[in-house]
């Protein structure tokens, strides 16, 4: 622990830390353009000098290893004049266009320039200028802004794991590039925009809409994971214009996938804003009393039995639970929240959310992917997994068909074949899960969401409980608390499941699932089908009467007879349940479009229209009856360690192999699909990339 | 004594005399009033009238849309919205100025970085309806491109002292 002295203030860091981190304990600022937390130190745009007594000349302190007895100035006269002809070289050659530069208002060399900078420049000749370069369609370049600290090299060498950029040549001819005019094919890539402390990596889709200063920011959170990324909206009147990542260790760091980022734009397109009733086989536009007329009619004479509701991916969880009180007072118990059919729920916790925490990742030792795709099904999850691959060995071995998943993975087979064999111990990889300290294992949707998933569930429960993935908390000798390890993950596809499993948005008593709902529909047995946002339902309902509520005209809207338009993730106040089980707070950002509502009061305005009126009148009156119902709800953005318990149903499994659940990372919802940005993803990252697509033949120009 | 004085002052119509006297003085002197609108006072080069939007010598206009004039008005009155143009550039596809809104500060002309909006020396542009003083950015271009000549004399006469 070296203790030294920074403008008079005396620190102790930990051994390591460089001066620039002591300097930032002892309160001191140091401007820093190539320094970042989360990165490898470079040290080359040499802001960050400053004094240190006994030494020649001015140091980076980004780059330079604290000492015991350091003296360091970061105010003094020598200091200010390095950083002050610092700044003068980095703006010899950094155009002044910051009246057309997107960055402008959040820049950090304009910023550092009016603190640490002379007010004129004393260069006279010209400017060199540097050719763009194409970043695909969501990174815009003006490569002549760009003061070389390297930031998105490192960004997507070390944490997305491409090397698809890197820097050219030296001196004044030095440029940053991505090889072969390649667009970054990583799903992490937009995240250099945030980290380019000038201009010149900006946002495509968002190049020139606005400035900083005139948005309303709210920090919510993300729906287009079961993740769910802190993020902050920032909206002008109701208009969102983009998706910034908001800092939370324990969940995305300080990143956000593309996704996350840019699905915003679908939030314009296919908008539901108005009811809309079928008459004569055609929706009508229709008012809200006579929408909810239309259901009323249609559930008259229909019993309890006959209804059955389904709750979709991106539902907060106090209009999930509106619906559930609704469907329990008209007598139904068929109601599920598992649109893909995922044989998961009705357990202990334990058995389905993500125990070991996205943080947690980063203290295991062995890990075995089962039927998941981390890096599409949950980025963020996957770039946890990297790091931690990157910090130290860890042996990680995979289930599944084989994917590039950014760090080296034993493929191990392609199904259940595999898993019953690790399950029973006879696989090698049982013995490196044993051997291991703390292992772990990640089961995703594509595992479950199969007629066989409660067999495979169960095989999972075997190896986590044989291999010891499940350590109780204990005392050591000396009474101090040994935290426990719980090595067993469902990874999650969708942003409401785990808040829909934790209040019980699953079939009664005799119910039916998913499933049983649809068969039911084609066979008349159920009536009435009325869908929560849920657009992913395999499979059409028959003649039954179909109520959708949602906020897009996608495909649970096209067969439905009545729509009522809900509001979108960023139009409401919420709750949602991330895949660990941490409940945290969405907040609404802009209003919902024309006559859409927020959800919960959809729910609550058809209760009464039904006669069966729900005891809420405000949000904060079903957030309290949710509560009390499920106290999990309560504690926002915590996490209890879930109760291990059996789960899972032993049985003999398929042989077909895993499938996963995501075939298009960009478009997975209504929103995204309703998303021109993803739609031109899809063009350039994924066509190309499938076997036997005509888009992709005609890309590649190497086959047909 | 005082008065005798008094009342020979008040026969002989003194005070009207000097009166008509100073009528007299100002009867010869230079007129000061103006015979609006066909005479016009002098303006200052600083003047702050209607706002113009301004082009380049080559038809380009000006503006590139970096909202700082939206930014500094202290009474909202402009609004813009911008996006790529077609040849990349950053331009602006709405500019509106509430007139009516406006209090002529000039700080949206002091802001701005490429000279674009300027408060010409215009200042008869009175109107009969409120909507024809919502100005949009066909209105400023079409100033601008009718003051071009004045507001380019008055911005060199006033460039010495910026």
């Amino acid at each position: 622990m070296p203790k030294l002295t920074v403008d008079g203030v005396e620190v102790e860091v930990p051994a390591g830390s460089t001066v620039l981190q002591a300097c930032e304990a002892a309160g001191a600022e140091v401007p820093r353009f190539c320094f970042h937390d989360r990165l490898s130190i470079a040290g080359n745009c040499r802001m960050c000098l400053v004094e240190m007594e006994k030494a020649p000349k001015p140091i980076a302190s980004c780059a330079f290893p604290a000492g015991d007895g350091m003296v360091i100035h970061t105010k003094s006269e020598v200091a200010r004049k390095a950083q002050k002809g610092t700044m003068e070289f980095l703006l010899i050659n950094h155009p002044l266009d910051c009246p057309i530069c997107d960055q402008g208002g959040e820049c950090d060399l304009q910023d550092q320039a009016m603190g640490y900078g002379f007010h004129s420049s004393r260069y006279d000749e010209n400017k060199r200028a540097v050719t763009d370069k194409h970043m695909g369609p969501l990174v815009k370049t003006i490569m002549t802004r760009c003061i070389h600290c390297t930031r998105c090299v490192r960004f997507s060498t070390e944490i997305a794991g491409v090397t698809d950029m890197g820097m050219l040549n030296r001196g004044e001819d030095a440029e940053i590039t991505t090889y072969l005019e390649k667009a970054i094919d990583s799903e992490l890539s937009a995240n250099v925009i945030d980290l380019c402390p000038v201009g010149a990596l900006t946002s495509k889709p968002y190049a020139f809409v606005a400035r900083p200063w005139e948005l309303k920011k709210t920090e919510t959170v993300d729906v287009m994971d079961a993740v769910g990324s802190n993020i902050r909206v920032d909206a002008r009147g109701s208009e969102v214009l983009r998706v910034l990542p908001r800092l939370h260790e324990d969940v995305n760091e300080e990143w956000i996938s593309d996704k996350t980022r840019y699905a915003c734009d679908g939030l314009k397109r296919q908008r539901l804003d108005r009811p809309y009733v079928r008459k004569d086989g055609k929706l009508q536009p229709a008012s809200w009393p006579e929408a909810f007329a239309a259901v009323a009619g249609a559930m008259k004479g229909v019993s309890g039995g006959q209804m059955a509701a389904i709750a979709g991916d991106t539902v907060d969880a106090e209009s999930m639970y509106a619906l559930k009180r609704l469907m329990g007072a008209l007598g139904s118990g068929n109601i599920d929240c598992r649109q893909d059919g995922a044989k998961i729920g009705g357990g202990p916790r334990a058995g389905y959310v993500f125990n070991t925490t996205i943080a947690g990742i980063e203290r295991a030792d062995a890990l075995l992917l089962i039927g998941t795709n981390p890096r599409w099904e949950a980025s963020l999850v996957n770039a946890r997994i990297r790091k931690r691959w990157l910090q130290g060995p860890i042996s990680i071995g995979m289930i599944g068909a084989p994917v590039d998943l950014t760090y080296d993975v034993e493929h191990l087979g392609a199904g259940p074949k595999t898993l019953a064999e690790v399950a029973d111990g006879s696989h090698a990889f049982a013995k490196v899960l044993k051997d291991a300290k703390r292992p772990m294992l990640i089961v995703g949707m594509g595992a479950l969401a199969r007629e066989d998933g409660a067999a495979v569930l169960a095989a999972a429960r075997k190896i986590a409980d044989d291999t010891g993935m499940i350590v109780a908390a204990s005392q050591d000798e000396e009474g101090n608390e040994v935290p426990g390890w719980n090595g067993f993950n469902v990874l999650h596809t969708a942003a409401s499941r785990v808040a829909g499993l934790d209040m019980g948005f699953l079939p009664g008593e005799g119910g039916r699932d998913v499933a049983g709902i649809v068969a039911g529909a084609k066979s008349g047995d159920v009536k009435l089908v009325y869908l929560l946002g849920a657009d992913e339902v395999d499979g059409d309902f028959g003649d039954a009467f179909v109520v959708y509520q949602g906020h897009h005209g996608d495909r649970g809207a096209h067969g439905a007879d009545v729509i009522l338009p809900g509001a979108a993730y960023t139009e409401k106040d919420g709750l949602y349940v991330n895949t660990e089980g941490r409940v945290q707070m969405g907040v609404s950002a802009a209003f919902p479009p024309g006559e859409a509502r927020e959800d919960w009061k959809i729910v609550r305005a058809l209760s009464e229209a039904v006669g069966k009126t729900l005891p809420f009148t405000t949000l904060d009156d079903v957030r309290a009856a949710l509560r009390q119902d499920h106290p999990t709800f309560a504690a926002i953005d915590t996490i209890e360690a879930a109760e291990w318990g059996d789960f899972g149903k032993a049985g003999s499994m398929d042989g077909a192999p895993f499938a996963y659940p995501v075939d298009n990372f960009y478009m997975t919802d209504p929103i995204s699909r309703a998303s021109k940005t993803m739609a031109e993803c899809t063009e350039a990252f994924v066509l190309p990339k499938r076997p036997g697509d005509g888009t992709g033949a005609a890309a590649t120009g190497t086959d047909g | 004594m005082a008065s005798v004085q008094y009342r020979a002052k008040s026969m002989l119509l003194a005070e009207l005399v000097s009166g008509m006297a100073l009528t007299l003085k100002y009867f010869f002197r230079p007129k000061v009033t103006l015979n609006y609108p066909y005479e016009k006072g002098p303006l200052s080069p600083r003047f702050r009238g209607e706002h113009a939007l301004r082009r380049y010598p080559n038809g380009e206009e000006r503006c590139i849309a970096c909202k700082l004039c939206e930014a500094i008005c202290p009474a909202q009155a402009i609004t813009i919205e911008a996006e790529p143009r077609e040849d990349g550039s950053r331009r602006t596809t709405r500019y509106d100025i509430d007139m009516t809104k406006c209090i002529y500060c000039g700080f949206c002309q002091e802001a701005c970085p490429v000279d674009a909006i300027v408060e010409g020396p215009n200042f008869e542009f009175a109107t009969e309806t409120r909507e024809e003083l919502f100005y949009n950015k066909d209105k400023l271009l079409s100033n601008g491109d009718r003051w071009e000549v004045e507001i380019s004399r008055n911005l060199t006469a006033d460039a010495p002292y910026r």
